[in-house]
């Protein structure tokens, strides 16, 4: 079939989501992405993986954000020297990921800028690549000297803060390298990979059951996310339809994921600026939300709640109460708190046009979730091409332009606001019946894709099942990788004590990205 | 000024009794003495190490710097570089990226020193296991002397693992 906007063959990819899946030539592959940008598509994700074992060679993936729905176009690539021509230059977010593609699976994205490896530190060498179907996952290599080509900033003045991977607060391992004068920054730049703990080998070890699991451990902080976005995905692959009422629960669960961050964050913007009581009182009310999560779902973050086939929980009706009188309460602290940071001339001060993304850097440079609604960017999986639940309880979507911390703070607190309504409104309506249908396993080359608005942005799962009900290839894709380098950016002309706190108001995954 | 106090004011002390220490966490045999002990007991300086983990273990140590558990007002406080820290809190399967690192963290902390592993990636190595890509468990690049599962563990857990690595076994002086 053929889609509106691209002069492209394509066939759709069964499941819940408008998806669809097409084969070009690499030649092809540049143009194909310029036409979509004219169409105002976005990038939402590139991968690579190995096909040798089914009598081809490589292949290079990219999933676009079309009006249509999500467009995922395979280019084979030969076994011997696999290479495409890169399309950095059409979304510059592609520079990353097409780093990540060469280092895991050594396919080559040619006339690209930067071709300084992404993942690879060193725990492997240049010519061994990690996600090759030859290469055994317990391979041991030697350590290798790990020096990384920073950018250098020369000048009079000019002088290098390191920091990191361990860094001074609980976060997550990265690499900031800041090139300074005075206290303000000329220059960041970003090294990840850290975390790299070889999430995607471990998948194709795995049946599409037991990927669950893992899916929901990719980013401990966004678990609901992943792991619906998975069972999405798997139930495409094995034409699996789970009930209303667990589709119903899932809405729950990802809406309650998303209260339970943005009550952490707008806790921790408190404290970065200096205002504890901030802190304390949101994650009092953090608090108080998961032990009910633990009560009524069985864990804190909501854990293994959502399996391929459907929910692992249930929600009676005194527990539905229970939930919706929490909500009630926590909107009306959260509505007491936020005309306090309204209110506090210190604390706005600090997050007033500081870390500024203005909307058309945003949306050069692919800008996404949360803080692309910050900055002027008008999108939400839930909102563009929503699915059940929210087909019958439509999303208000948050924006604000000014992409500042204040911006992505405000966005957090109308969020907040809205996912308490939704979930108060799902709870109200639930419908009856199972909660959980078995998942057959499906046959060898079967796709499946899963996209999910977590709370920090789309996340994708792109599934293609293998021989004996193994998964032959499973992609994660986090919303980090698009937002990781506007960090960079949001950084200049601040000064180095509001890196923190810029930091913070992004709050990107590590994990999620790393992988 | 007056919503901030009021609110300070209407909520109150939400802090909850701290849990005991519990044995069946200890890895390795208590290797301080009682006047260290008695030392790190009222004033313990932790540091805490992301070796690899999925940032869940993570939201569980945040959690119990809140105010339910307010693990400072035990006299443990996170310090910002392992020169200043008597204890280190590590999570995650030890990312071969991160075996370095974690290994020069624990050669800056100065003697004497405790480390606790976190969550079941810490003790195990969990789902992720040891690859090309992840060493395993905390205890094999750097000694452990108390591991706390849990995917992830609650705040008491973690609170508990913290203070059995500073206690002795009951009734050994």
């Amino acid at each position: 079939m053929r889609l509106p906007e691209l002069p492209v063959d394509v066939v759709p990819v069964p499941g819940a989501l408008p998806a669809f899946h097409a084969t070009i030539a690499a030649d092809a592959l540049s143009g194909l992405c310029r036409d979509a940008l004219a169409q105002n598509a976005r990038l939402v994700a590139l991968w690579g993986s190995d096909e040798t074992t089914r009598g081809s060679g490589y292949a290079v993936h990219v999933a676009l954000a079309i009006t249509s729905g999500l467009l995922w176009v395979s280019v084979p690539l030969s076994g011997e020297r696999p290479a495409y021509p890169s399309v950095a230059d059409v979304f510059p977010c592609a520079g990353r990921m097409q780093r990540a593609a060469s280092d895991l699976l050594g396919i080559r994205a040619t006339g690209a800028a930067d071709e300084r490896p992404w993942l690879r530190h060193g725990a492997w060498p240049e010519d061994a690549y990690p996600l090759r179907k030859a290469f055994e996952a317990a391979t041991r290599f030697a350590r290798e000297d790990d020096r990384y080509a920073f950018v250098r900033v020369e000048g009079e003045g000019v002088h290098e803060i390191p920091v990191g991977p361990v860094h001074a607060g609980t976060i997550e391992p990265g690499h900031f390298r800041f090139s300074v004068v005075g206290e303000k920054v000329l220059r960041l730049e970003e090294r990840l990979g850290y975390a790299h703990k070889g999430i995607e080998k471990r998948f194709e070890a795995m049946t599409l059951e037991q990927g669950a699991k893992l899916a929901g451990r990719v980013s401990g902080d966004s678990t609901v996310a992943y792991a619906w976005a998975y069972a999405m995905a798997a139930e495409g692959a094995a034409g699996t339809e789970p009930p209303a009422r667990a589709l119903a629960l899932r809405g729950v669960l990802l809406e309650l994921e998303r209260i339970a961050n943005h009550l952490g964050d707008l806790g921790f913007l408190g404290n970065d600026v200096a205002l504890s009581f901030g802190f304390f009182q949101f994650w009092r009310m953090k608090e108080e939300l998961l032990r009910l999560q633990h009560r009524l779902f069985g864990h804190r973050y909501l854990m293994d709640a959502v399996v391929p086939g459907g929910v692992a929980c249930d929600l009676g009706g005194r527990e539905a109460a229970l939930l919706i009188e929490r909500l009630t309460t926590v909107e009306r602290e959260a509505s007491t708190l936020k005309a306090i940071y309204d209110e506090h001339a210190g604390a706005q001060d600090r997050f007033i046009m500081t870390g500024q993304v203005l909307p058309e850097l945003a949306e050069k440079m692919g800008l996404t979730g949360l803080a692309g609604r910050a900055s002027g960017i008008r999108h939400d999986v839930r909102v563009d091409h929503p699915v059940r639940p929210y087909v019958d309880f439509p999303v208000r979507m948050a924006v604000h332009v000014r992409g500042d911390v204040a911006a992505r703070l405000s966005v957090r607190f109308d969020e907040l606001f809205e996912s308490v309504r939704l979930v108060q409104a799902i709870v109200r309506d639930l419908p009856s019946g199972a909660v959980r249908v078995p998942v057959p396993a499906p046959a060898a080359g079967r796709r499946g894709v899963g996209w999910v608005e977590g709370w920090r942005g789309d996340v994708l799962v792109a599934l293609d099942t293998g021989e004996g009900g193994r998964l032959h290839r499973v992609h994660t894709h986090d919303p980090s990788w698009q937002n990781w380098p506007l960090v960079e950016r949001s950084v200049l002309g601040n000064i180095v004590p509001d890196f923190p706190l810029i930091n913070k108001s992004f709050n990107l995954s590590y994990s999620g990205h790393d992988l | 000024m007056y919503q901030l106090l009021k609110q300070v004011a209407r909520t109150g002390i939400v802090t909850e009794p701290a849990p005991g220490p519990d044995e069946a966490l200890r890895e390795l045999q208590q290797r301080l003495g009682a006047a260290v002990l008695a030392h790190f007991g009222r004033s313990l300086a932790v540091r805490h190490v992301d070796a690899g983990s999925c940032n869940g273990c993570e939201l569980e140590i945040h959690a119990a710097n809140g105010p339910h558990y307010n693990l400072e007002r035990l006299g443990i406080k996170f310090v910002a570089s392992p020169r200043h820290a008597d204890l280190l809190l590590v999570t995650g399967p030890v990312s071969r990226h991160m075996e370095v690192a974690l290994r020069r963290t624990y050669d800056a902390t100065p003697d004497p020193k405790l480390v606790v592993a976190i969550g079941d990636c810490g003790c195990t190595g969990g789902i992720f296991g040891e690859s090309y890509a992840s060493c395993g468990r905390v205890s094999n690049v750097i000694p452990v002397d108390v591991a706390v599962p849990g995917c992830p563990p609650p705040p008491l857990e973690i609170m508990r693992g913290i203070l059995t690595a500073v206690s002795r076994k009951p009734g050994i002086r």
